[in-house]
């Protein structure tokens, strides 16, 4: 199944080598990896990708936490939870082609960010699919997609949900104590998960 | 300036030192009053500071030796050992004892030299990535760069190495980190709070189910690891078992962690433990997992093993559990803090007839044990192995290579007491005993340390003889000599139709080659020698060197096959000399 494991690790050289070399040490192949700096100052946060058995869950976030720089590590597994990706994608157009592009990324609801003679830029936020089938449409016209960059997936869960491990550094309190402590507690997995 | 007297006064003033004089000052923060080392270049500014400081150094003959030594002084000890080593080859050649420590979750800090920081990344000379290299087998690694860092990397490297499921930290300190100056402030530099592994996880349910579990189990067993003695519960596990009449089966790293002479002592399990101890678990409704990880040498063919048994298992390591064996109850947290929480729900249990059902199957066995086969003149090394045992009292600290010598000693050596068998289990380390032992006599100078080596490993580390004899230590040496690598020739025995590639091994005279180094020595061939031999080597001021020149082509027994179940097991063959092969336990 895929796995998708939201991290926060502490910003330095070198973290990113700890984690990939986690995933290389399994072998197994991460599929996509988002890092980008987070609500608190030293540390990134990543989203991490991958194909791996059921099981495999507890025992990679397991390993993720004995990583001394690794501070978080939450299993999105079936939470309920937004997921977004970017895609840039330049494709050549022609003075008679262009038009029909432009009604592509209205109906696709991308934005123009570029614009030549030549070629043009398309920015794209979405779920997965919603990319790829903006990609398979303009594919239909042969040679037409000149380069594609894609972010990668960022996820982050819905509602107010705060990890033990961010809430014992002191996160969600103010939101806590408006709740009157209802926030929503992330369980320990049950060690036999 | 710090002073060999005085040095201590600079832990509790803030002072302006070398990053050199730092990284001393730090060790002796840290209790650290012993290190093995090799100089070099890019290690040279701590050296030269080191005569400023009251920590012994021990010179060693290859920087592999460094890391088994730290590693032999932290297994007899409890103690952090600390290795240190210059850059490039220096820092390579560490790399087999580092993973030999981290297989073995053996608390254990190593300090390397590199170039200087304006130089990394340029292939200098003797520069080498020694923090990318040993990522995968540390557990964490530090590249210090800034004088001002020494400090609180060092003193996070020890926190890290001691604390949940110890392992070893690297800490790489370049050559101008090392030059530069800085203040020194050893209370500053203490790391931040330890912080358990979140998932952690002892609930009130899952104790009060293993309560449950252990009152209804007719045939519960349990089996004791390495986690008994890391964790200190050696009491803790033995109230259990009393309590509840449970037996208790080890691991190899777990000997010593329950008194062999105990009655509820079945030995250890695996590849090579007895065949009641193995079938126990076979036969077991309840497994309860102290401290242990299901290694493949335990368990043998997994989709065999233990079907029968409910699973509780108790490990520090969250991500230990469910990754080999799938356990019916977890209990993630220290053993000895776990048990403490679980022993007041254990109340007292009828073992008898379980404990009458494993001991009517020792019988079998027990008459085709070597020690009981009459002298046909022949030495065997679990003769040796016995009266090492016998005349030791089991009170030394055995010190083994790998291989053949290394079951016998775990088969025939019965260890009453935790760290006195010092033996690499995960990793498999030869050339381990030499170096390890050298750490043993520096982490526990009370005791008498043997090593018990084959001549393949020995062979591999022989050059420590003269460590041992510049620093005037006392060790005991028996080389079990049988001409080959005994332990692959065995499995080509077995398994590779006796095609005997590249075993058979042409070895110095041990006796002589201990006399060059002006160490005594003789050479054993017979049984009837062996207590004497043993007693000479004991009573010799200083270190002694037994050769034991054993039978050539003896096998351990029993053995599980790489890949069967725990029940299919070779059985050593009578006297009318069956093929091994054709004897299984399920006769």
């Amino acid at each position: 199944m895929l796995h998708t494991f939201v991290a926060y690790v502490e910003d330095l050289p070198g973290v990113l080598t700890r984690v990939a070399s986690l995933f290389r040490r399994l072998n197994i192949n991460i599929n996509s990896l988002t890092v980008g700096r987070s609500e608190r100052p030293g540390l990134s946060r990543l989203t991490l990708v991958c194909e791996a058995s059921a099981e495999a869950g507890h025992r990679i976030r397991a390993s993720l936490f004995k990583l001394e720089n690794v501070v978080d590590v939450d299993d999105i597994a079936h939470a309920p939870a937004v997921t977004r990706e970017l895609a840039l994608i330049k494709v050549a157009v022609t003075p008679q082609s262009r038009s029909q592009i432009f009604d592509l990324v209205e109906v696709f609801r991308a934005r123009i960010v570029d614009l030549t003679s030549e070629s043009l830029m398309i920015e794209m936020t979405g779920v997965e699919s919603k990319i790829e089938g903006l990609i398979e449409v303009l594919r239909e016209d042969e040679g037409r997609i000149l380069e594609i960059c894609r972010s990668g997936k960022m996820t982050m869960r819905r509602g107010h949900h705060v990890s033990s491990v961010l809430r014992a550094m002191g996160a969600g309190e103010e939101a806590e104590a408006a709740n009157g402590g209802a926030a929503q507690e992330e369980g320990l997995p049950s060690s036999i998960e | 300036m710090a002073t060999k007297e005085g040095s201590n006064a600079h832990l509790n003033t803030p002072t302006r030192l070398t990053g050199a004089e730092i990284m001393w000052a730090t060790l002796t923060g840290e209790g650290v009053d012993t290190v093995f080392g090799y100089p070099g270049g890019a290690i040279l500014p701590a050296y030269d500071a080191l005569r400023k400081f009251p920590i012994r150094h021990v010179l060693v003959r290859h920087e592999q030796s460094a890391a088994h030594m730290a590693d032999g002084y932290a297994r007899a000890s409890g103690k952090v050992g600390v290795a240190i080593a210059t850059s490039g080859p220096g820092a390579t050649n560490l790399i087999t004892g580092i993973a030999t420590a981290m297989l073995d979750s053996i608390p254990m800090v190593c300090i390397t030299g590199n170039v200087s920081s304006k130089i990394l990344g340029t292939d200098a000379f003797q520069e080498v990535d020694i923090t990318g290299i040993t990522l995968p087998v540390t557990k964490h690694n530090f590249l210090v760069t800034k004088t001002e860092d020494v400090a609180q990397a060092l003193r996070h490297a020890f926190q890290i190495a001691r604390s949940g499921r110890p392992g070893p930290v690297l800490v790489d300190i370049t050559k101008d980190a090392q030059q530069g100056t800085a203040i020194f402030d050893f209370e500053a530099a203490k790391p931040k709070p330890y912080r358990p592994h979140p998932m952690l996880s002892v609930k009130d349910t899952a104790l009060a189910e293993a309560a449950e579990l252990i009152r209804n189990a007719k045939k519960p067993v349990i089996l004791a690891g390495h986690g008994v003695i890391e964790s200190g519960a050696m009491e803790q596990v033995r109230t259990l078992a009393e309590r509840a009449q449970i037996p208790v089966a080890l691991t190899l790293l777990g000997l010593g962690g329950f008194p062999a002479s105990h009655p509820l002592n079945l030995g250890m399990m695996g590849m090579h433990g007895e065949a009641w101890v193995n079938h126990a678990i076979q036969e077991a409704d309840l497994l309860i997992a102290c401290g242990m990880r299901f290694d493949d040498r335990v368990t043998g063919k997994l989709t065999d093993y233990a079907l029968k048994a409910k699973k509780i298992h108790i490990e520090i390591d969250p991500s230990e559990i469910n990754k080999n064996v799938k356990v019916d109850v977890a209990l993630i947290g220290d053993l000895r803090q776990v048990l403490e929480d679980l022993l007041p729900r254990i109340g007292g249990r009828d073992g008898a007839a379980w404990l009458k059902t494993i001991d009517a199957s020792k019988g079998a066995v027990a008459v085709r044990d070597i020690k009981n086969l009459p002298d046909s003149g022949h030495l065997y090394a679990a003769h040796v192995m016995h009266d090492l045992w016998r005349i030791t009292g089991g009170n030394a600290i055995v010190v083994t290579d790998v291989g053949q010598h290394q079951m016998w000693e775990a088969q025939y050596y019965h260890h009453e007491h935790p760290r006195t068998l010092v033996t690499s289990g995960g990793l498999g380390t030869m050339g381990f005993a030499l170096p390890a032992a050298i750490g043993a006599k520096f982490g526990s100078p009370g005791k008498d340390v043997w090593v018990v080596a084959g001549d393949g490993g020995f062979q591999m580390t022989a050059a420590e003889l003269a460590t041992i004899v510049q620093e005037k230590i006392k060790i005991n040496i028996a080389i079990i000599n049988n001409g080959y690598l005994g332990m692959v020739r065995q499995w080509q025995e077995f398994f590779y139709e006796k095609n005997y590639q590249s075993t058979p091994l042409v070895s110095p005279d041990f006796v002589k080659l201990a006399d060059a180094h002006g160490i005594p020595g003789r050479a054993v061939r017979t049984r009837a020698e062996v207590a004497e031999a043993v007693e000479q080597a004991r009573s010799t001021n200083g270190p002694f060197l037994l050769n034991f020149m054993v039978e050539k082509e003896d096998s351990v027994y029993p053995m599980i096959p790489a890949g069967s179940a725990l029940h299919e097991m070779l059985r050593r063959p009578g006297h009318r000399g069956k093929d091994p092969l054709e004897e299984t336990a399920g006769e």
